[in-house]
């Protein structure tokens, strides 16, 4: 029994050395050059199509239950409604990367038209929008985007680079243009934030900037109670931190909840990016003087007219290309397909109650 | 009661047929369930519950448990990734995560064989451990750009049809696992350890050391599995697969496997692979929500422990009066 187990042993620890030496000239990183796309057949574009009535619009954001993502479909759903559509909201319970394909599958088995989805990652939901696209089904990306080679448009809430400029600007202002600022963003891979942290970075190199002093990046995971526990974190570990700036809407109110309602209140600054609901009173009692954001509705309102002219035949997704998006007005596709929903709004005290979202 | 009748009321065939009349009934009722291309799906999806609960049914039916496995395929993910980005090729990264997969294993294997420790404590243990170390070999990022040939195959079906390329993989193994489980000394060896693990010793059966070798497959499967996610998602990241190890212990127990040995089947898992996956997949087809997907899910697995107990309560009882009718006779 012993010796039998060693010669196994032998003969498979020999055998797997062998394949490992064999496969040294296989394929690697660098000699790699395969890779796969899904797109479909050009078809040209018809800017004078009417748009279809009855199509089928899913939604499909990162979770369900996330307050931010409930205001933005909820704008897609009065789109849908506009477009005389069928509206559907679907979505896991966790913001995982694989969790998402199991839903585009079954979206692509009710033969959808249209798939509007927030990506978890932007590659694992790749090859099922692939296949979604190949069943005919179009894909508008928003929030969070999908590698550009899976998707027919992105619906961009603002420009990287002004959102990056728009929060390094606050945090100068709430420091008084020098200090210890701290970032307390979503989950360490997410799409959106990291772009925004990456041009804060770039920006806080710029010589307005060389009094401010990034100490740290937290991370809550979107969650309300890890972000609470990073705020308390960062307060404790940076003593002189002047601001917290956070480009998440769970981050934000988590981090005004508890400078509110400790000792730092009035001594640390939050902003960041918001909903006014969630922060109408961290604004009212003082612990938060400006926020910004887009109007999410919009978001989810601008997608469903997208998927709707995508599947009227409209546009197909090239650059210049234009379409009219209901009340917002008319938009035009940019490089790879992106759609600029536009500026973002600053929030203060003098203006926050005109929104409700 | 015939040899037949038991054999046909045993909670495995049980859930075989349960499986089998929820497919059934599921093509039937659930629009665009018994397509082809659902198929494909289904099998995509339920492919790593089934890969893991193969070695995690020997683990079971011996009276032990490792709750590691979702950790372990999360770490050889990211260690994938991190090879793969220091341009080592694919085709030696695929047999070394499984080494590694099986070194891990055999890191569970010695602290419960060797140190006599109870799996349960250890292998939690380790789940977060492992874990951890994905994060400290990858961080929190992702890499995503495998060879399309490789991903291809994992998510592609054998010449476009409806069977994916994967499904070889399991059935092949399936057979070895069952072949060996259930027409084998060693698999007799396992349920015999199961059911007593002190008079398995002393009848010659080496239960340490099979033990060991069992949290080795299990390791090894599971860097595999670890593989086949990684390409499938095409990302690898340091989270992939977590939460995996409770759906693999539901499906083996609700698949007929004693949690306390000594009692399984390997076809009684494969259908509680099925059957879970098959009734996720028909109620999300029918616009329900993830959160009554688990709420189904775990009143499931409270039954398939429930009514086993409930059956042998009442066959006891029945025996029991006939026994007393007999003697009063």
């Amino acid at each position: 029994m012993l010796r039998t187990h060693r010669r196994l042993l032998a003969v498979g620890t020999s055998s797997l050395l062998l394949l490992g030496m064999a496969a040294c000239s296989g394929t690697t990183k660098e000699n790699s050059s395969d890779t796969g796309t899904g797109a479909q057949a050009a078809a040209s574009a018809d800017p004078n199509a009417k748009l279809k009535e009855g199509l089928k619009i899913a939604y499909l954001p990162k979770q369900l239950n996330n307050p931010y993502s409930d205001v933005e479909t909820s704008g897609g759903k009065v789109a849908v409604g506009e477009l005389k559509g069928e509206y559907k909201l679907v979505g896991p319970n966790d913001a995982s990367a694989s969790s998402q394909v199991s839903y585009i599958n079954t979206l692509i088995q009710q033969q959808q038209d249209v798939i509007v989805v927030a990506a978890n990652d932007p590659n694992a939901v790749c090859p099922s929008l692939n296949q979604a696209r190949a069943a005919k089904i179009k894909v508008v990306s928003f929030d969070s985007d999908a590698s550009k080679a899976c998707r027919d448009v992105f619906i961009n809430q603002a420009t990287t680079q002004g959102i990056g400029e728009s929060l390094v600007k606050m945090a100068s202002e709430q420091a008084g243009g020098s200090g210890e600022i701290a970032i307390l963003s979503a989950t360490p891979n997410a799409t959106n934030q990291n772009a925004w942290i990456d041009v804060m970075k770039e920006e806080l190199k710029k010589p307005e900037y060389s009094k401010l002093k990034l100490v740290k990046t937290a991370y809550g995971n979107d969650d309300d109670q890890k972000s609470f526990q990073e705020a308390q974190g960062l307060l404790q570990s940076y003593p002189n931190l002047k601001v917290i700036v956070s480009p998440t809407t769970v981050g934000i109110a988590a981090a005004s909840r508890y400078v509110s309602s400790s000792s730092y209140k009035g001594k640390v600054a939050i902003t960041g990016l918001g909903l006014p609901n969630q922060m109408r009173q961290y604004v009212k009692d003082g612990t938060v003087k400006k926020f910004a954001l887009w109007n999410p509705a919009d978001i989810g309102y601008l997608a469903a007219y997208a998927g709707a002219a995508l599947a009227s035949g409209q546009i197909t997704g090239k650059e210049g290309e234009k379409f009219t998006a209901g009340k917002l007005g008319e938009y035009t596709i940019g490089v790879d397909g992106e759609i600029v929903l536009g500026p973002p709004t600053e929030f203060t005290a003098a203006n926050i109650d005109q929104f409700n979202f | 009661m015939s040899e037949l009748k038991k054999r046909l009321t045993s909670w495995d065939s049980i859930i075989v047929l349960l499986t089998l009349a929820v497919l059934v009934v599921a093509s039937l009722a659930v629009p665009n369930f018994g397509t082809s291309r659902n198929f494909t799906f289904l099998v995509l999806d339920l492919l790593p519950i089934a890969l893991v609960a193969l070695p995690m049914t020997f683990i079971v039916v011996t009276g032990e448990i490792d709750l590691s496995v979702a950790s372990t395929l999360g770490l050889c993910s990211a260690i994938m990734g991190v090879l793969w980005n220091n341009n080592m090729s694919i085709e030696s990264i695929i047999p070394l995560c499984m080494v590694i997969g099986a070194v891990l294993g055999a890191v569970n294997g010695f602290l419960v064989t060797g140190l006599g420790l109870p799996s349960l404590a250890v292998t939690i243990g380790t789940l977060a451990l492992y874990r951890g170390l994905a994060f400290v070999v990858l961080g929190d990022s992702a890499v995503a750009d495998f060879p399309y040939s490789y991903t291809n195959w994992v998510t592609g079906t054998i010449g476009g049809g409806a069977v994916p390329n994967v499904l070889i993989v399991l059935v092949v193994l399936a057979l070895i696992f069952g072949i060996v489980l259930h027409a084998t000394p060693f698999g007799r060896s396992l349920f015999a350890i199961g059911a007593n693990d002190q008079a398995a010793h002393f009848s010659g059966i080496r239960v340490a050391r099979t033990k060991f070798w069992l949290y080795v497959l299990s390791g090894a499967v599971a860097g595999l599995v670890g593989v086949l996610w990684t390409l499938r998602y095409s990302s690898a990241r340091a989270d992939n697969g977590s939460g995996l190890e409770l759906a693999v212990v539901a499906a083996v127990l609700l698949g007929g496997v004693s949690i306390f040995g000594g009692k399984g089947s390997l076809p009684g898992v494969l259908a509680g692979v099925v059957l879970l996956a098959a009734l996720q997949n028909a109620l999300r087809l029918q616009d329900v929500s993830g959160q009554a997907l688990n709420i189904v899910t775990g009143a499931l697995l409270v039954l398939s422990v429930l009514l086993p107990n409930i059956a042998t309560a009442i066959r006891a009882n029945w025996q029991r009066r006939r026994l007393r009718q007999a003697a009063a006779r």
